[in-house]
């Protein structure tokens, strides 16, 4: 209590010395629920960002942004729609960086973004479905849609021989729309899904479930599912029947939460998860120094999400959502000045004077012309219980 | 070798994970059974009693890990049960001073007391919510496994693996104890002699000078010891969540009424009816039936009569088929 009243009044004054009028930025992410173990690096690195356009002191003027946190849960829509409405009507954020998971962002883009023409980017929400998502060019993201992850685990399970695997996925538009376009492109390439059984999250068992996925068999088992929830209890079903051993793990099983489990009984296992061998992942790591851990899932799209709101606005120079929004693509596209990852302050001040700049970021963020982000990812490999990089798509 | 693949696989995914689920089931159904045989009513807190057992047991299980105590390779969960009956006992026979026994003086028809005991639920539901949080707990530090999977594939030279973890192996050991127990306190002692008089007769258990309140007290111990223990055994199998707690009323139900309300034996095996139906009908049989068959009548499905989400559906459906043809149950309980 006593340090958010001192927070408060740090923020009144800071208020008070500014010329212009403190700008407030909704940060809405799952901060409970199943990815809340990812979110806590997420909202620090979205609030990163903002420390350092403030720390440069050239944003607007001389304007102070100020981070609002919301929750979204990652899967109660209404929690997340409720959290949205309290960002725009009690806060009157300028623009949200959020949300999490696919499946709320939808909810909160139809129901709340659009509605009151706010501005999102979302750093981690992945479904192929809000490719196509009727969003009046409010809606962007970051983190590229799980169809180009599909294709990616496919080809790298295909390069290593395995020709057959069982897939089980959450049963939500995250795991849904993974699960479809990873079996769609693994086909494509010759491969058999032996199974795609859906699994629910949040049961005290899994055996039944690891039951079915045995039975039909498979060189390894690919386990679109949450690192926090009923992922982690088929991963543990399956090592305790021996019925799998080896696994494929998409983003949202690449955490801390799965290493920590498993360790090392889940050797030699792969994942992917969004990443980037640019430049801009270093100057992150940099910029991040010890505050969190850089390279932890999201962590770098949120910072970019947020850092690209900023810049948009700045070029607009206004903090309205109808007049920014169109500015969104232009900065993170270029043409114009590379801005990498601590040179936030620097793309202020050419925006300020009419420049143009191009937004490398902490992830090499390029928006495609339906606001998806073209996307990398970063091929991990589990060795002694820990996640190792071993290359970049 | 074959038909040996064939066992070990059905061992595996079936019968082992059948048994030790059935013998929670029927630890739970015992203590729902008992209540409504002498208390006379369906008591739906007895999820949420569950719940509140296993708390108790963790949070002293954690205390007696900060003070290094633990008899591995035995969970230390075990050392902590007796602690957490005697707790889960104090607090039902609070419960049955606050709330029940009000009823129960005043005649009230069984009705009320369910609705009682629903409220009853909804405040233990919140209790151990606030004490322990809604989140998932995993407190089994004993050994893992009796059986390793790996280990067992390289003894026997054969492709299918068989797991038996530690904390089934307890189940199923600490089922039978407490079941025999129980047995032996309801059939060979005073108190027990005189619980199933009061059961089978109230008035002429009465007016042969039992006292009631000694009967209704037995009974909340003994139902608290069934619910704990069944609960602790539940969260070293799985884990503790309050959540699949509240789930587990359910197919607790379907069973102490499938195998006939007040009667202990139809609990018993109303669990392992339970468990079984619910394994072996979501069960995929490709694989054992690959092992078993001749190779021409191999499948190329799943085998899979309903998929694993339709498990509840499963207890639901065997409910209402016993409720309709042989309301009883099936070893002649009392009518629903």
């Amino acid at each position: 209590m006593m340090k958010k009243l001192l927070l408060a009044s740090a923020a009144t004054l800071l208020a008070t010395a500014a010329t212009a009028e403190d700008v407030k930025l909704g940060v809405l992410l799952g901060f409970t629920g199943p990815i809340e173990s990812m979110a806590v690096n997420m909202g620090a690195g979205a609030e990163l960002a903002i420390e350092e356009v403030n720390a440069a002191g050239t944003f607007m003027d001389g304007a102070t942004v100020v981070p609002v946190r919301a929750d979204s849960t990652c899967i109660d829509a209404a929690a997340a729609t409720a959290a949205a409405e309290r960002l725009i009507t009690a806060e009157g954020v300028a623009g949200i960086m959020g949300a999490a998971c696919s499946g709320v962002t939808g909810a909160v883009l139809q129901n709340v973004a659009r509605a009151n023409g706010i501005v999102m980017i979302s750093p981690s929400a992945t479904s192929p479905a809000l490719s196509e998502a009727e969003d009046d060019g409010l809606f962007f993201r970051t983190a590229p849609s799980d169809a180009r992850q599909g294709e990616i685990i496919a080809g790298i399970i295909m390069d290593k021989g395995i020709d057959n695997v069982a897939l089980t996925y959450t049963n939500n538009d995250y795991g849904k729309g993974l699960a479809d376009s990873f079996q769609n492109a693994y086909e494509a390439l010759g491969g058999t899904v032996t199974i795609s059984a859906a699994h629910e999250d949040d049961k005290a068992d899994y055996s039944a479930e690891v039951g079915a996925l045995a039975a039909a068999g498979g060189g390894i088992l690919v386990v679109a599912g949450y690192a926090d929830r009923g992922g982690a209890g088929i991963v543990r079903a399956s090592l305790d029947t021996g019925a799998f051993d080896t696994f494929f793990f998409p983003d949202g099983m690449v955490s801390d939460g799965t290493t920590g489990k498993f360790g090392d009984e889940v050797d030699g296992s792969m994942g992917t998860l969004p990443g980037s061998d640019s430049p801009g992942a270093e100057k992150f790591a940099e910029v991040v120094g010890d505050a969190f851990d850089p390279t932890s899932i999201f962590a770098g799209e949120s910072y970019d999400a947020t850092a690209i709101l900023l810049m948009a606005m700045q070029a607009a120079g206004s903090t309205d959502p109808r007049v920014y929004k169109d500015k969104i693509m232009e900065v993170a596209n270029g043409p114009g000045e590379e801005i990498m990852p601590g040179e936030l302050g620097k793309a202020m001040e050419i925006l300020a004077g009419g420049g143009d700049v191009d937004y490398v970021g902490a992830t090499a963020v390029e928006f495609l012309d339906n606001g998806d982000s073209a996307g990398s990812f970063r091929e991990v490999v589990v060795e002694g219980g820990e996640f190792d990089t071993v290359g970049f798509h | 070798m074959d038909l040996l693949n064939a066992f070990v696989t059905l061992a595996n995914f079936v019968l082992i994970p059948a048994i030790s689920y059935g013998s929670q089931l029927a630890l739970g159904a015992l203590g729902v059974t008992l209540i409504y045989g002498i208390l006379r009513f369906s008591n739906f807190a007895h999820g949420d009693t569950m719940a509140f057992g296993a708390m108790i047991t963790i949070l002293v299980t954690w205390a007696f890990q900060a003070i290094g105590l633990s008899i591995h390779p035995l969970p230390t969960a075990l050392l902590a049960l007796p602690v957490g009956i005697a707790a889960t006992a104090g607090m039902m026979l609070l419960t049955d001073r606050w709330v029940y026994r009000f009823y129960r003086t005043q005649k009230a028809k069984p009705i009320i007391l369910v609705m009682a005991s629903l409220g009853v639920m909804f405040v233990l539901n919140g209790v151990v919510r606030v004490i322990i949080g809604p989140g998932e707990q995993q407190f089994n530090d004993g050994a893992r496994f009796i059986i390793n999977a790996r280990e067992f594939k390289e003894m026997t030279g054969l492709e299918e693996g068989l797991a038996f973890r530690a904390s089934q192996g307890i189940t199923i050991i600490v089922t039978l104890v407490a079941v025999a127990a129980l047995f032996w306190f309801l059939n060979r002692t005073r108190t027990g002699k005189s619980m199933r008089a009061y059961s089978d007769n109230e008035d002429l258990a009465l007016l042969s000078g039992i006292n009631p309140e000694k009967v209704v007290r037995v009974t909340w111990i003994l139902a608290a010891i069934l619910a704990t223990t069944a609960g602790v055994l539940y969260g070293l199998d799985k884990a503790f969540k309050p959540f699949t707690y509240f789930q587990l009323l359910l197919p607790i139900f379907a069973s102490a009424i499938v195998g006939g309300l007040g009667n202990p034996l139809g609990a018993i095996a109303g669990g392992y009816i339970i468990a079984f139906s619910e394994v072996i009908l979501t069960y995929a049989w490709k694989k054992v039936a690959t092992y078993a068959l001749p190779e021409s009548l191999a499948p190329d499905g799943l085998v899979q009569l309903l998929s694993t989400d339709y498990k509840y559906a499963v207890s639901f459906t065997i409910l209402v088929i016993v409720l309709i043809f042989r309301p009883t149950g099936l070893f002649r309980g009392k009518s629903v």
